[in-house]
């Protein structure tokens, strides 16, 4: 087993982080993945593992990534909502891994959306 | 669902809506290839009608609509191997729901990826319920339980991305041995 040492120093560098992590919860982004029936079915819970990933890898620090359950268009699943604050929410359909890197790096990081991968693209 | 790893994050999900405040997930490989899985929480349970009607892909406990599959789903898979499910519920108290499977038969899913669906779970419901894996086979056998991760880290919340990726390395580091790296 990985050591629960590591896992303290984790604890002590986190809490260093938190300290720096905005005072005001509403500037924080939250990423919202499907993850009812038809959700992990269409493969949600790769991308919300990839999610976690390159968020750990580039160290953002007002990123959360949390889930929800089906919200009636299983066809379109996986499905990712994406809340940066004072913007509307954009939903990405049929999301893979590999569009992951891109959502993160375009989108979270730098605040454009990958308009291909959202609903609006999709459904039009 | 392509592995039964899948099947038990859709199936943990039952119990996380039950609120409960202790999930935990046993998955066992006999000598003879049975897969025993368990799923025990301390939920709210279900009365025998719910219990019937959550069986039926046309039962579920959501309003919005009128089909649930997650139990049938499993249900087939399980049954597909000459396999079967049940389910042990009392209201109040919690839900017992376990499935076998013949894991040398041709129509058994493979295992899948555990530690991914156990550190989903957890990072989705960070602050409740606390979640313990328990996995044997002939090989040897492991347990992870959140409750000594949540000791350690204190008032650290256990969806931090890092804690994440050390619970997945933590537990697929112990699983390698037991299930093999290809599993069944």
């Amino acid at each position: 087993m990985k050591s629960m040492a590591e896992l303290e120093a984790i604890r002590q560098r986190t809490l260093q982080r938190i300290n720096l992590r905005k005072e005001d919860e509403s500037e924080n982004i939250r990423v919202v993945v499907g993850m009812a029936t038809c959700g992990i079915a269409a493969g949600a819970r790769p991308v919300m593992m990839k999610f976690m990933e390159e968020i750990n890898t580039r160290g953002l620090k007002e990123v959360t990534v949390s889930q929800t359950g089906c919200i009636g268009m299983c066809r379109l699943e996986p499905m990712v909502d994406v809340y940066l604050p004072g913007q509307e929410k954009v939903t990405y359909v049929h999301m893979t891994p590999e569009k992951v890197g891109r959502v993160v790096a375009e989108h979270i990081v730098n605040g454009r959306p990958v308009t291909e991968y959202t609903i609006g693209a999709a459904e039009k | 669902m392509r592995d039964l790893s899948l099947h038990i994050l859709d199936l943990t999900e039952n119990s996380v809506r039950a609120g409960a405040r202790l999930i935990t997930i046993r998955v066992e490989v006999d000598e003879k290839k049975l897969i025993t899985l368990t799923i025990t929480d301390d939920g709210c349970g279900m009365d025998a009608e719910l219990l019937e009607r959550v069986m039926s892909p046309f039962g579920t406990t959501r309003t919005t609509r009128k089909v649930g599959l997650g139990i049938p789903l499993m249900a087939q898979n399980a049954r597909l191997t000459g396999g079967d499910i049940h389910i042990d519920s009392t209201p109040g108290k919690g839900t017992v729901f376990t499935a076998w499977l013949h894991g040398d038969s041709i129509d058994c899913l493979p295992l899948g990826d555990l530690a991914g669906t156990f550190v989903t779970l957890v990072t989705a419901n960070p602050e409740k319920p606390d979640f313990v894996l328990m996995c044997a086979s002939p090989k040897g056998s492991m347990d992870f339980d959140t409750r000594a991760v949540r000791e350690v880290l204190g008032d650290v919340n256990l969806s931090e991305p890092e804690v994440s990726m050390w619970m997945l390395e933590s537990i697929r580091e112990e699983l390698g041995p037991i299930f093999g790296g290809v599993i069944l």
